[in-house]
């Protein structure tokens, strides 16, 4: 028989194997992406030509270096890479790597929002549409998954802000806060985080604290919606298959109670390619975020990309789309072993 | 004869599945049917259905149609907007928008990602390693970033008609490519090793022939169902790249997703009818499409239900590593 030496041999070869494929994914989609955005002149020009006359123009660019071959560029770019350095953003100037922190916090507190929103909502009505399988609440919940992923987020975004914002007057329309709210956060701590829930409440303000959530409750719900309708579709269909493997046949056979065959020996099999899925769910998070934060003028990563790539801010949108190719190639890795982890078949083999 | 033609009829893709459905399944299926079947007569009858042009302003008395009339105005039903076009018509124009861009993402992807999946499965070697690797690179990451990026490169951020057509075509495409890549590398990899492949081999077959004849043919089956799911996708990238203001021109063709753009501020105006209504054509088209598509997935191979449930790629990647362990473990 297999030695438990052998198995988790194995589990740490996985791991380093897998960890090894992270450097070729994100030094791909840099390159591509560095290709992609040279195909259509330097920055200099993107950013400025028009404004500026044609000879301060090429200064800034042999300043700038862009008049070298592309390659050379390339080369300086990645290994500026290497060492953290980003550059400075074109249009305000900003080292971007300070860029990236600002707005990624927030970014990082609606992608959580959504998160929870995604799961609250998802996976109890998953599990609720698997176990009346074909019976009415099972059709509708399954209608409503597919509305939740059929409405474009800007869509559902502007019917939110049109009921809840301006005709009932319930929630704010735009922004992560009330201006002076905004100012008393980054003015009054030692150490905002950016994260202005965190940040409410070191203010210690409740009255800031609601206002915050306030905001946040309508871009949450509408990028929420979007991954809950893929989780409930998920679950439900996970579920379903796990009830029906010989596993769950022999424990029903052995006369185990159909309510605890659903909620011990179906559920947590049925979990595993969810943690997949919320893996590749990061990504469809991500560019969700671009356009909820557009429509909510959520001042993160997603609305400055956006407002970058109007600018040609071909720096600072190669600095965001770094960070973004960084975080995906991260999450899938993490969640590959945590797949690897959970899966019984990893388990007990070790 | 007649009998063979009617078997044939009755093998097609969507009058099997239709065949197989009952209940819920069935009407689902109809209402996407139905649903789709109005988007591509739209599309198609355009010129003839919508009362005015997708950049009119005026009417042929040459007075301008006045902005911000409500739904029910004289010769508006559904309003105009700020600049002044009628609502509708723009509604109706999108859709042949729409289902240009649709075809040719798809047929694009198709091409490219059946043709890469095959050399990629049945060649092997180190070429897969290459393609499998950049596939996955290309795939996991955001979608519309991926197409924002393709759109700006292309296009350079103006576009036509056509070449905004085309540029968000291929934006879509760049997308779609990797997955069409890695259904039908997986079907050449489990074909290839199949006794007819073989057979045919030891008769001289030419590579390209039996690729084509044998390994491609047999894999198809999966083709419908990433067809629709690609198809709504598409719909969406097209609409995302529209609203965020790199899709196309708005005096160049009328796109759904650019109007709700400019419907953004008219909402806080409490001007609801320039946004809700090309927002629920988006949303009737993509519903149809997904319930076609959900149909399809539910109605094929029973085998494989489980698999292919969710997006076809989502789940496939699972198995994967978790075999290398065992397999690991198993040494």
């Amino acid at each position: 028989m297999k030695s438990k030496k052998a198995g988790s041999n194995g589990f740490a070869r996985f791991v380093a194997v897998r960890f090894l494929l992270i450097i070729p994914t994100i030094l791909i989609l840099v390159s591509v992406v560095f290709f992609v955005m040279r195909v259509t002149g330097d920055p200099i020009t993107a950013a400025l030509g028009g404004r500026l006359p044609p000879e301060q123009l090429a200064v800034r660019i042999r300043e700038a270096g862009y008049d070298r071959p592309l390659i050379v560029q390339y080369l300086e770019y990645m290994s500026n890479l290497l060492t953290g350095n980003l550059g400075n953003t074109l249009t305000d100037n900003q080292p971007v790597m300070s860029m990236l922190t600002t707005y990624g916090t927030a970014t990082l507190e609606l992608a959580i929002y959504a998160l929870i929103v995604a799961f609250t909502i998802g996976m109890p009505l998953g599990r609720i549409a698997a176990y009346n399988r074909d019976k009415p609440k099972d059709a509708v919940l399954r209608i409503f998954a597919i509305f939740c992923y059929s409405t474009p987020v800007f869509f559902m975004g502007l019917l939110a802000k049109l009921v809840f914002s301006v005709q009932l007057g319930w929630l704010p329309v735009s922004g992560r806060a009330t201006v002076g709210n905004e100012i008393a956060m980054l003015n009054n701590l030692n150490t905002p985080t950016g994260i202005f829930i965190v940040d409410a409440f070191q203010l210690g303000d409740m009255s800031v604290v609601g206002d915050v959530l306030m905001h946040a409750i309508l871009p949450s719900f509408v990028l929420g919606l979007l991954t809950a309708g893929t989780f409930l579709r998920l679950v439900r269909t996970n579920v379903i298959s796990t009830l029906y493997s010989p596993y769950v046949d022999a424990a029903r056979s052995r006369g185990v109670h159909e309510s605890r065959l659903l909620k011990k020996h179906a559920w947590k099999p049925a979990l595993i390619p969810i943690i997949t899925v919320v893996g590749m769910q990061i990504a469809v998070l991500l560019a969700g975020a671009v356009l909820t934060e557009t429509t909510f003028e959520w001042k993160g990563l997603g609305f400055m990309l956006s407002q970058y790539l109007k600018a040609r801010d071909f720096v600072a949108v190669q600095g965001i789309v770094v960070l973004i190719a960084i975080i995906v190639t991260v999450t899938n890795f993490i969640v590959d072993i945590i797949a690897a982890i959970i899966d019984p078949r990893v388990r007990y083999d070790g | 004869m007649m009998a063979d033609n009617a078997n044939l009829f009755n093998r097609l893709p969507i009058v099997s599945h239709l065949r197989k459905s009952v209940g819920l399944q069935r009407a689902m299926l109809i209402t996407g049917l139905l649903l789709c079947g109005i988007f591509i007569i739209v599309a198609i009858f355009a010129p003839v259905l919508a009362p005015y042009s997708y950049n009119q302003i005026k009417d042929s008395d040459g007075k301008l149609f006045g902005s911000r009339l409500e739904p029910g105005s004289p010769g508006h039903i559904l309003g105009t907007t700020v600049g002044g076009f009628d609502v509708l018509s723009r509604v109706i124009w999108g859709a042949q928008t729409a289902a240009l861009a649709i075809v040719l993402a798809v047929l694009f992807s198709i091409f490219i990602g059946i043709f890469l999946g095959l050399i990629s499965g049945y060649i092997g070697g180190w070429v897969d390693r290459v393609l499998v690797v950049l596939a996955d690179a290309i795939y996991s990451f955001p979608s519309l970033l991926l197409a924002i990026l393709m759109a700006i490169a292309i296009s350079k951020g103006e576009s036509s008609l056509w070449g905004g057509i085309i540029a968000s075509g291929i934006s879509i495409t760049v997308v779609f490519v990797p997955q069409y890549f890695r259904v039908v590398r997986a079907e050449g990899i489990r074909i290839k090793s199949e006794l007819y492949v073989d057979a045919a081999k030891a008769i001289g077959v030419s590579t390209p022939k039996i690729m084509f004849s044998h390994i491609f043919r047999n894999s198809t089956r999966t083709l419908p169902v990433i067809f629709t799911l690609n198809s709504s996708e598409a719909i969406l990238t097209l609409a995302g790249l529209g609203f965020l203001g790199f899709g196309i021109e708005p005096t160049a063709a009328a796109e759904w997703g650019y109007d709700l753009n400019r419907a953004m501020s008219d909402v806080t105006g409490g001007i609801w009818w320039t946004a809700m209504f090309p927002g629920l054509a988006i949303v009737l088209v993509v519903l149809g499409v997904t319930l076609v598509g959900e149909s399809l997935n539910d109605l094929s191979d029973p085998r494989l239900r489980e698999r292919r449930s969710g997006k076809v790629e989502e789940t496939e990647i699972t198995p994967i590593p978790i075999d290398q362990v065992t397999e690991a473990n198993h040494e």
